[in-house]
Order: C-alpha cells, then sequence, then structure tokens
C-alpha cells in the first residue's frame, strides 16, 4: 500500500522523533524507560497544550504571540485569587478559561474587523496579558491549597515505573481533542480552508469573521488552561515567567510539520515536536557536559531543516499546476 | 429558459463595463461568451454570481427574478460557477473539497468514511477514478476543474458558468473536460462557455454570444457562423468596409533603413515556438492574436522577463544582452507591460518618482538624479504627454488609467531606448487619451525610435504599424506588409487552421 | 523640508504630549543639568537609554520599507555584543574588536536577506530560524557565563560621554542623520520603496530587488551589531541570555508608532527613532511619575492598540461607508415621501 503523500511531513516528524530517540538510547540505555517518558510528558505538558491551540492558529494562516504572556498571567491569576479568596480552585479554573478565551476572542475580533495583521494585534495582546500578570503581583506567588496537593500527588503508574501525571494525562487529552476538532469538525474543515486561501473560503461559503474570532478564542482557551497546567507544575504563580513561550510553541508547531503560512499540518505532528523538543533537553542533561544552549541552536537547525524541506515539497506539488506560467 | 438577462448595465468610476447587454441560455445548450479583454464577460459573469450588484436591468432564472449578493447565494440559487484558477482549495483532499460545507457527520464528528463515499458518488458520473483521500492539489489542473464541476452541479444544478476552463490543459485533458460538458448537456444543465480559444467554441458550443466594449455584439448559432465573421465580431471591423483612414502612410524604404535589433530563431518551446524577427530603425511592428496565442510570451521573452531557450538577439555589434529586464534595459530595450496595476505602476510612489525609476535604476543607487533634473524631466513629461494632474508629486495611484499609461511610457521615453514594447498600450483608456497615444507612436518613430506594438484592437495596429506578424497558437505564423495590412488579411491569418501552419514549415 | 516636517509631525505630538504627561506628574522630568561637562536630567536618561532599540529601529523601518520583517535583531544584538566581550577581552584590541562585532551582525544579516530574497522563504520566518538559534551561538561564545571585561575605550561606547552627551545617545542619532541621508542623497531610498510597493512592477523597470532585499537585511544586522556593542560596553559584560530580548519586539513597534506601514513602501527612519523615543519616555516616565512599573505593560500595550487603530484602513473605510450608507438612506426615505405624496 503507498502512503498518501499528505503524511509526508508528519512521517518526517514523527522518523526524526523516533531516530533521536534511538540515537539517545543507544548512548544512553537509561533513557529507553517509561520513567524517561513519563517525565518528557510531565515536564512540556503546559508547551504541549499551549502548542496546540498554536497549531490551530498557524493552520489557519495566523499567529498568536501573546500565549507566553497568557500562560503567566493565568498562573499569577489563579494564585492570587486563591490566596485573596475562599473560592474552589475548579472554580477558579473556570472564571480563568473565560477570562483568557474571551481575551483570544477580542484579539480574533480586532484582527478580523479592523483588518490588522494578526501578528501586530497579538503582539499588543502580549504587552496586555504580561502588563496585566505584572499588575496583580510582580512577586512570585506560592499557591498551597489541598486540591493542588491533591493533584500534584496523583498519577498512574505505567509499567517500568513510569509516572504519567494529572498534567502530562491533560496533556494529551487536549492533544486528542485538538487533532478531533482540527481534522474531525466543520470548524476544523473551515480553518483549514481560510489557511489555504482567504479568497476561496469565502467563495466556499465560510463565514470568515466569526471562525477567525473562534479561533483565536480557542487559542486564547488553550494558553489559559496550558497556564494551569503550568501553576500545577510550578505551584505558584510568577508573572515573569514562560517568556518566549509563544516562539517554543511555534518552533514545535513548525517541527512537528505545520506550514506556518497555513493550510497544512496535523495536530499530532506538534505533540511530536514537542516532544523532539523535550527529547533534545534531556538528552542534554544526560550527557551532563553539553549546555543547554546546544538545545537553541539544535532547534534552530531543525526548524531551518522543516522550512527548506517544506519550501521544496511546495515547488515539487506546484511543478504540476506551473506550466501554465512557463 | 433557465437563465434570461436583459439590459444589464454595470459602470465603475470612469468606465462603463457593461451597457444594457442582453444574454439567454436554454436548458440543455453549451453557449459561448466571447470577447477580448475588457470587453465585459468578466463583469456579466460577476453580475450573475453575485460577485458584482448590476446598476440596472434584470436577471430571471427559471421565470423568476433574481439579484444574487453573493456567491454561496447565487450558488444556492441554482448558479454554480468554475473559474479559471480554480476556486477550491489545493490543500484540502479531493473528498473534503467535495462534501466542504455539507460533511457527513457522525456524534457531530466528521465521518470520514462516508465522506469519501459521498465525494466518489458524486464524482461517479464524471468517469474519475481518482483516490478522493489525497490532496486535490496533487492532481492536475484538468482533473481539479473536473472535481470543481462535480461540486458547482451538486450544489447548484441548474445554470454552470465555466469560465476559461481550458486555459491551462492540453489536447487531452480539454477532450475529457468536453466529454464531462457534453454529459452535463444531456442531462439538461444550461452552461456558459467562456474561452478565447475558438476551436474550442466551434468543438464544443451550440450558441455563442459576442461582447466588445461592454455591448452585446451578436448571438448566434455557433454552425450558422465561420471563424472569419467571428474574429470580425470580435475584434470590431466589418470586412467589406475598406480603408482605413486613419491607415499610417508607410514609408516604403522602411525595409532599407538599418536594422536595430534582429531576432534569430529565438523563442521557448511551450511558450513561443522560436521565430526570426528583424526590427528597422523607426518601424513599428505590430503584433496581431487573440488572447493567449503568445503575444504577451513574445514581449516578455524579449525583455528578458522569461529566458529564452534558443536563439539569440543580435544587432550589427554583435550579440545583444538581453537575459534578464536589467540586461534588456541597459541594451537600450523597453518594455510597457499589459497589466498596468501589477506590473507597471509603482501606485504609492509620485508621478515624478515613477517617471524616473527606470533611468535611475540604470545610473545605479549612488548616482541619484539631482532632484532639478527630476522635476524637469516630470515637468517635461507631464507637458509633452498631456499627463492630467495637480501636479508631479501626485501618487500615480491616484490618476485614471490612461494617465497612468502616459506615466508608465514616460518613463520608458525618458530612458530614450531603440526599441520599445508596448502590450495592450491603449486598454482600458478613455477615447480622448487612446488617441493621444496613438499619436505618440507615430512621432516616437519619426524621431527614430523602433516599437513593437501589441494589441486587440486592430484598428490600432492598421493605424500605426509598418509591419504586422500575427501570432497564432504560440507561434507567428504570417507577417504582413504594405497593403496586406488590413483587416481582411489579418483576420483570415489569425482564423487560418492548417494552411498557415504549412506555409509555415515550407 | 517643509513635507518632512509635516510626515514626522503626528510622532512629534505624541512625544510632545508624553513629555508632557509626565511633567505634570513629575515635574524635574524637563530638568537639565550640566555636570562635570555632561548634561544630566532625565530627558537626557531617556535619549541614552532608548539608543537600543532606537538603532533597531533604523534598520528595522528599512526591513519593513520592503514588506518585511526582521524578528532576529535582538538575538544578533546578543551574538554581537557577545564576540565583541569575548575579543576585547582576549586582549585583541578596539579596532579588531569592533570589526568583529560589526561583521558578525553584517553576517547574520546576509545569512537573513539570502533566505528572504535567495530561497524565497517568508521573512517573517526566515529571521525566525535566526532568532530561536542565535542566542544559543551568542552563549556558545560566552560560554554561557556572563562575560565581563574592563577595558575603558570599549567601555565608552556605552557610558562614554561626546559632546556633553552620552556617547549611545550620539551614535543613534548620527546613525540615523547617516541612514537617512544615505537614502535620501542617494536613490536608495526611492528604490527600497519601489520594491516594498511593487515588487515586481520595479524589477520590470530595472531594479535590482534582489541585492537590494539583502543589503536591507545587512543594514538591519550592522545596526542591530551597533546596538549589541552599545548595550555590552554599557553593562561591561556580555549577557547572552537577556542582552537584546524582546527588543525586536519594541523596535517594531517604534517603525509602527512612526507611522511606517508593515506593508511596506514609504518610510521614514526620523519618525521611526522618534517613535522609539516615544517607548522609552514611556518606559522611564511611568518610572518617575511614581507609578509602579507594572503599569508600564499595560499603559504601552493600550497606547499600541490606540495607534492601531487610528491607523487601520479598514477604520477609513467603514466611516466612508457609513457617511454613504446614511446618505442613501436619506435619499431612499426622501423618495419614499415623494412617492407617498404623488
Amino acid at each position: 500500500m503507498t502512503v498518501n503523500p499528505r503524511f509526508y511531513p508528519l512521517l518526517a516528524t514523527i522518523a526524526i522523533f523516533v531516530l533521536a530517540y534511538t540515537v539517545c538510547w543507544i548512548q544512553f540505555p537509561a533513557m529507553l524507560s517509561t520513567r524517561v517518558v513519563g517525565n518528557l510528558l510531565t515536564d512540556n505538558a503546559y508547551l504541549g497544550i499551549v502548542a496546540v491551540g498554536m497549531t490551530v492558529v498557524i493552520l489557519s494562516g495566523g499567529i498568536d504571540l501573546s500565549v507566553g504572556s497568557v500562560i503567566a498571567f493565568s498562573g499569577v491569576f489563579i494564585a492570587v485569587v486563591l490566596r485573596e479568596t475562599s473560592l474552589h480552585p475548579l472554580a477558579v479554573f473556570v472564571l480563568l478559561l473565560a477570562v483568557t478565551t474571551a481575551f483570544g476572542a477580542l484579539m480574533g475580533l480586532i484582527i478580523h474587523s479592523l483588518a490588522m495583521p494578526a501578528f501586530i494585534v497579538t503582539l499588543a495582546g502580549m504587552f496586555l496579558a504580561r502588563g496585566a500578570a505584572y499588575m496583580l503581583t510582580i512577586d512570585s506567588v506560592p499557591i498551597s491549597d489541598p486540591f493542588y496537593d491533591f493533584i500534584k500527588s496523583s498519577y498512574y503508574l505505567m509499567p517500568g515505573k513510569g509516572r504519567l501525571t494529572v498534567i502530562a494525562g491533560v496533556m494529551l487529552l487536549t492533544v486528542l481533542v485538538g487533532a478531533l476538532v482540527a481534522h474531525r469538525t466543520r470548524f476544523g474543515a473551515s480553518m483549514f480552508a481560510l489557511g489555504g486561501g482567504e479568497q476561496t473560503a469565502r467563495l466556499m461559503g465560510v463565514r470568515i469573521g466569526r471562525l477567525t474570532v473562534l479561533i483565536y478564542a480557542f487559542s486564547g482557551f488553550m494558553a489559559g488552561l496550558s497556564g494551569i497546567v503550568f501553576s500545577i507544575y510550578t505551584g505558584s504563580g510568577y508573572p515573569l515567567a514562560t517568556v518566549g513561550t509563544e516562539l517554543t510553541a511555534i518552533a514545535a508547531v513548525v517541527i512537528g510539520g505545520t506550514i506556518l503560512t497555513g493550510g497544512a499540518g496535523y495536530v499530532v505532528g506538534t505533540l511530536f515536536g514537542v516532544l523532539t523538543m523535550g527529547l533534545i533537553q534531556t538528552y542534554i542533561v544526560f550527557d551532563g557536559t553539553l549546555s543547554s544552549w546546544w538545545t537553541k541552536i539544535v532547534i534552530g537547525l531543525l526548524l531551518l531543516l522543516f522550512i527548506v524541506l517544506q519550501k521544496g515539497l511546495l515547488r515539487i506539488s506546484s511543478a504540476g499546476q506551473s506550466v501554465r506560467h512557463a | 429558459m433557465p437563465l434570461t438577462i436583459r439590459s444589464l448595465s454595470k459602470s465603475f468610476p470612469g468606465a462603463k463595463a457593461l451597457d444594457c447587454v442582453d444574454f439567454d441560455l436554454r436548458a440543455g445548450e453549451v453557449h459561448a461568451l466571447l470577447g477580448e479583454n475588457g470587453a465585459g464577460k468578466s463583469t456579466l459573469i460577476k453580475c450573475l454570481t453575485g460577485a458584482y450588484r448590476r446598476d440596472s436591468g434584470e436577471i430571471m432564472l427559471n421565470g423568476e427574478a433574481i439579484s444574487p449578493s453573493s456567491t454561496s447565494e447565487a450558488q444556492a440559487l441554482g448558479i454554480g460557477t468554475v473559474y479559471q484558477e480554480v476556486n477550491l482549495l489545493p490543500n484540502l483532499t479531493v473528498a473534503q473539497n467535495l462534501t466542504f460545507g455539507r460533511e457527513p457527520r457522525r456524534f457531530g464528528f466528521i465521518d470520514g468514511t462516508a465522506q469519501r463515499a459521498e465525494a466518489r458518488r458524486m464524482l461517479s458520473g464524471y468517469g474519475l477514478d481518482i483516490d478522493v483521500g489525497r490532496d486535490l492539489g496533487a492532481y492536475s489542473v484538468a482533473i481539479q476543474q473536473i472535481v470543481a464541476i462535480a461540486r458547482a452541479v451538486e450544489l447548484s444544478g441548474k445554470v454552470l458558468i465555466l469560465d476559461e476552463p481550458t486555459a491551462s490543459l492540453d489536447a487531452d485533458e480539454t477532450r475529457m473536460l468536453f466529454d464531462v460538458v457534453r454529459s452535463l448537456r444531456e442531462k439538461g444543465l444550461g452552461i456558459v462557455f467562456v474561452s478565447h480559444f475558438l476551436d474550442q467554441v466551434f468543438e464544443l458550443t451550440d450558441r455563442l454570444t459576442v461582447l466588445r466594449n461592454g455591448r452585446k455584439i451578436v448571438t448566434e448559432e455557433t454552425a450558422r457562423l465561420d471563424r472569419v465573421r467571428l474574429i470580425e465580431h470580435m475584434l470590431g471591423r466589418e470586412l467589406s468596409m475598406t480603408e482605413d483612414a486613419a491607415r499610417r502612410k508607410t514609408d516604403p524604404n522602411v525595409a532599407t533603413r538599418p536594422e536595430v535589433v534582429r531576432f534569430e530563431n529565438f523563442g521557448r518551446s511551450g511558450v513561443v515556438e522560436p521565430f526570426d524577427l528583424t526590427v528597422h530603425r523607426g518601424e513599428v511592428i505590430g503584433l496581431a492574436g487573440l488572447l493567449g496565442s503568445g503575444r504577451t510570451e513574445t514581449a516578455e521573452l524579449m525583455f528578458g522577463v522569461r529566458t529564452a531557450a534558443s536563439g539569440e538577439a543580435r544587432d550589427e555589434t554583435g550579440r545583444i544582452a538581453h537575459a534578464n529586464p536589467r540586461e534588456a534595459i541597459a541594451s537600450g530595450f523597453g518594455f510597457a507591460p499589459e497589466d498596468r496595476k501589477t506590473d507597471g505602476i509603482i501606485a504609492e510612489l509620485s508621478i515624478r518618482e515613477n517617471i524616473i525609476l527606470a533611468m535611475q535604476a540604470r545610473r545605479g543607487w549612488a548616482k541619484p538624479i539631482p532632484r532639478a533634473e527630476q522635476d524637469r524631466l516630470a515637468a517635461d513629461y507631464i507637458e509633452k504627454l498631456d499627463i492630467r494632474t495637480s501636479g508631479p508629486e501626485k501618487p500615480i495611484g491616484q490618476l485614471s488609467g490612461g494617465n497612468q499609461q502616459k506615466v508608465v511610457l514616460a518613463r520608458w521615453l525618458a530612458m530614450n531606448p531603440r526599441f520599445l514594447i508596448l502590450d495592450e498600450p491603449t486598454r482600458g483608456i478613455d477615447v480622448g487619451a487612446h488617441a493621444e497615444i496613438l499619436n505618440l507612436i507615430r512621432q516616437l518613430t519619426d524621431e527614430g525610435m523602433s516599437l513593437l506594438v501589441i494589441s486587440s484592437e486592430l484598428d490600432e495596429l492598421i493605424a500605426v504599424s509598418n509591419r504586422i506578424v500575427v501570432v497564432r497558437d504560440r507561434r507567428h505564423v504570417a507577417e504582413l506588409t504594405g497593403d496586406d495590412i488590413a483587416t481582411g488579411p489579418i483576420v483570415r491569418a489569425i482564423a487560418a487552421e492548417a494552411a498557415a501552419q504549412a506555409e509555415k514549415v515550407a | 523640508m517643509f513635507r518632512s516636517l509635516s510626515r514626522i509631525a503626528p510622532q512629534l505630538i505624541t512625544l510632545g504630549a508624553i513629555v508632557l504627561l509626565v511633567t505634570a506628574f513629575f515635574p524635574d522630568f524637563i530638568l537639565i543639568g550640566y555636570e562635570r561637562e555632561r548634561l544630566v536630567g532625565p530627558i537626557i536618561d531617556v535619549l541614552k537609554r532608548g539608543a537600543p532599540v532606537a538603532l533597531l529601529a533604523i534598520g528595522m523601518t528599512l526591513v519593513i520599507a520592503t514588506r518585511g520583517i526582521d524578528l532576529s535583531v535582538g538575538t544578533v544584538m546578543a551574538i554581537s555584543g557577545a564576540i565583541g566581550a569575548w575579543a576585547i577581552s582576549s586582549g585583541l584590541g578596539l579596532a579588531p574588536t569592533l570589526a568583529l562585532a560589526i561583521g558578525a551582525g553584517l553576517l547574520c544579516g546576509l545569512w537573513n536577506g539570502c533566505l528572504v530574497a535567495v530561497i524565497g522563504i517568508q521573512p517573517i520566518v526566515a529571521t525566525l530560524i535566526l532568532m530561536t538559534s542565535g542566542r544559543g551561538i551568542a552563549q556558545l561564545i560566552t560560554e554561557g557565563r556572563i562575560l565581563t571585561f574592563s577595558d575603558p575605550s570599549f567601555a565608552f561606547f556605552g557610558s562614554g560621554t561626546l559632546f556633553g552627551m552620552p556617547f549611545p545617545a550620539v551614535l543613534w542619532v548620527l546613525l540615523a542623520l547617516v541612514v537617512t541621508l544615505l537614502m535620501r542623497r542617494t536613490a536608495l531610498g526611492i528604490l527600497v520603496e519601489a520594491i516594498g510597493v511593487n515588487r515586481s512592477a520595479s524589477a520590470l523597470a530595472g531594479v535590482n530587488a534582489r541585492v537590494l532585499l539583502i543589503a536591507v537585511y545587512m543594514a538591519a544586522g550592522l545596526c542591530a551589531a551597533f546596538a549589541g556593542i552599545v548595550a555590552t560596553a554599557d553593562i561591561r559584560g556580555a549577557d547572552a541570555n537577556n542582552t537584546g530580548l524582546w527588543l525586536e519586539l519594541d523596535a517594531i513597534l517604534a517603525v509602527v508608532i512612526g507611522g511606517n506601514s508593515l506593508l511596506g513602501g514609504r518610510f521614514s527612519i526620523a519618525a521611526s527613532v522618534i517613535g522609539a523615543m516615544i517607548i522609552q519616555t514611556i518606559d522611564t516616565g511611568i518610572l518617575l511619575a511614581g507609578f509602579p512599573s507594572e503599569y508600564n505593560l499595560v499603559i504601552k500595550a493600550g497606547l499600541v492598540l490606540i495607534i492601531l487603530v487610528v491607523q487601520s484602513p479598514n477604520l477609513a473605510q467603514s466611516w466612508r461607508f457609513v457617511k454613504d450608507e446614511s446618505r442613501r438612506r436619506r435619499e431612499r426615505s426622501y423618495e419614499a415621501r415623494k412617492e407617498l405624496r404623488s
């Protein structure tokens, strides 16, 4: 059976991950354990969640620079509200998700109604969210709540003593939901259509304005969820946290095989993008002599590799059509 | 009568695109809509599909007056359209494209299996055996066209508009498409077929309507027209009407003047077949042919916009370098392209800056043209070409089409090229500016410049040319001089089929 | 002269308004003193602290004029700073140090320019690569430490005084002047604007778009190198992690506040550096006026939104639409009344 060329970028992503893991394993046999896998998932849970939102935005041809700030805002919001009130954390979560979703929707509305580049609008959103976090507090606020302790201490013990934590589970669930939404709903189909070309999408009956608002609202929701997970992971809220996470998320999406100009890609690919980046870090930790800056350089090289690869794939697939221009 | 249009009019600022046009379409017929660029075909289609609001007139579908305000509304009413640039999404699968907006769902999620089955059902009548799970973009344009037709028919089902569907198809693909169109005709659809390939019009269509300058010229059974009559309708000249008063007094000795440039065996297969052409000093060569015949491509090859695969250009001193526009300009060539908006003007920049652009690029960035000199040039050309503007600092984007064209001409005249190519210099220009540009062409050649003029208006070519080259099917098929520069011979050369080709071979 | 003044008038007015506002809260803001042969005062401080963003904004203006964007300039600052600090602390001398730091910036610009102009990658994607990996390269040079040095000649670039003014302030003013003159006294300015507005028409008129694009990204790299030298010299050390962090966003903002369209075309370097000063005045002003610095970002975001909304092309269009509609409605109701009467 031949493989549908649609899947080439996804397969390339998975192949690179498997290859990287194999290299790691050959060098450090200890890395092939559920313990390492469990940690990989837990450490990158917040990144995976926010990257799912970013995937959706990028698939539709947009970009959302605000997510890193929104995560920091979320952590601070939860910590401060828990400190100041006696609300149950779950109620705070609902409140927070409503805020971040509305925030995303508002950005989408501005992008569409004022026809402004998403880049600039979400850049302003990035300042706004970070600023709002500062206004709540400028210190790191610890979260001490029995519910938090409970979540932190619950996990599923995988064979081999690896721990699948709650937040890792949430991340995997998010990827699943994101994949279903992107690939199995009309909303998802419209989103791909928008990424393929706004004009054509409109001709095919997509309501661009509504869709744009929904997409950025989705990204805002995911950033909020990621903020919750991050606050559980660190047990605190800090307004200076997760600076630059938006770029890490974008990098993960691109390494995951999604085209940065929109219209083609996979949510599952993004998971592997995140894991590949996590793996590089784990390798460096295992090695002990390498320095963390190699992570950035390797990620940059992977980015270049994927962008050039996609450029090449695009050129090949458009070769058939370019006859009319030649 | 599924579709009837009565006295439809549509104006744009400064131009009347459609002037009281009547059109009707029967069920079970293929009706060709013909006309050169700017004749009003696309405006008519856009009024039908709701992309434009008409100014006046009425559109009746099955006896009911309709007035669609968007493409999806037109689609819901029963009018489907397939454009030349396929209006589907290449990044989605064939199945996703076909079922877009109506995907079969189960438990709220799209059911992929049912979706593919539905897509296969929709394609079943079209003789296509393709994997509907693959990206649409992975298939040839022909298949994409058929998929687009299948979607349009499924959604609309009464009237199908095909806008230049064969422009990028080869012969086999065209045949495949025609089979599809014929089978739809059998099923009783009314099909509007827009094309500039006359062979295809004669092969496929039952009736045809010709538009010119926003007016309906004729509606006729295709079988009752011959090619020559049809081209006359399209290009606007009666053969019987003899001599062109405005015809230029040709200098009989023009061919003995010194050569400016000679193209030898020059061309690129698939673009324009290799040709020979010698240009003399002060000569105007007209390039005649229908849209898509290779007129513009000839100009682009000469100016280095496309690279020639064979042949070269020479003058008395040897080979002329023109591998890209910069080299061509350095060799004394100039080119005013057909699409002013995308290839000619720099909309935000001023008239002055647009005029000096080519000269400045030639001098290099380090040697700016002194401001006084720029002002003088701008003032000069504004006066000489009678550019209507409040001043030289006005952004060119704010001028009318005719004045924009004059600025683009001024850009090249300032370079004083030896060989200037004008692609449709009078397209979209009002009558006054039109005459002025023709006068200008005469004046330039009197001063010794050589020109290649491309135009779909024969009158215009006849009025200015010393020699006319006829292009057909991406081939230079005839060269007319002297008394042959008249509508009759040109139209016959454009219309001739095998005869001319045989001649060429011999 | 008058024309160029009217071009930067909105930015000057905004700057003036913000200075007034800050002065209202902190009256000493506009005081300038003269101590030990140098000017001192909050405004002088703004001119000095705003130097890195102003320097970046100069190059960014040119890139944006070609319809591009350069996300990597903050990272390039870190690279140049790291190379400068490494060179001076290994005893290479001032001239070779500067040459190496500036050369690194130019090289980074060449890399970006080639990705954009030769391979044809979208500018935002192309420069993202260097933005991500460049910081790793800078850390490679400093080996992850803050690389300090004590050479006074190099430190002069950050904290020296020239003509009574802090050297960084003199540098950005001079560079802005030089680049403006280079653009306006040669034909570069108009050629850059031409490819930004319509690349294909410019190419047909004989403009060498590819070489110009590469040159523009190299100019951005050069400006980033200067900014990196200033930032590194100021703290007498290269901090690969934090030098220039997020300054590319401030630089883009400065250019946008300067009224330059992200869609390319007409540009004004003067307006961009004033934009940079607006940003710095807000930053410094909020601090001095006694607001907690945490308000800084929210105020900045609010300001950006206001400026963007005012600049939005859609807004102008919808105003026209509203006007037309109401006129049409009036006409229609007039017709209807006429019909009723008859």
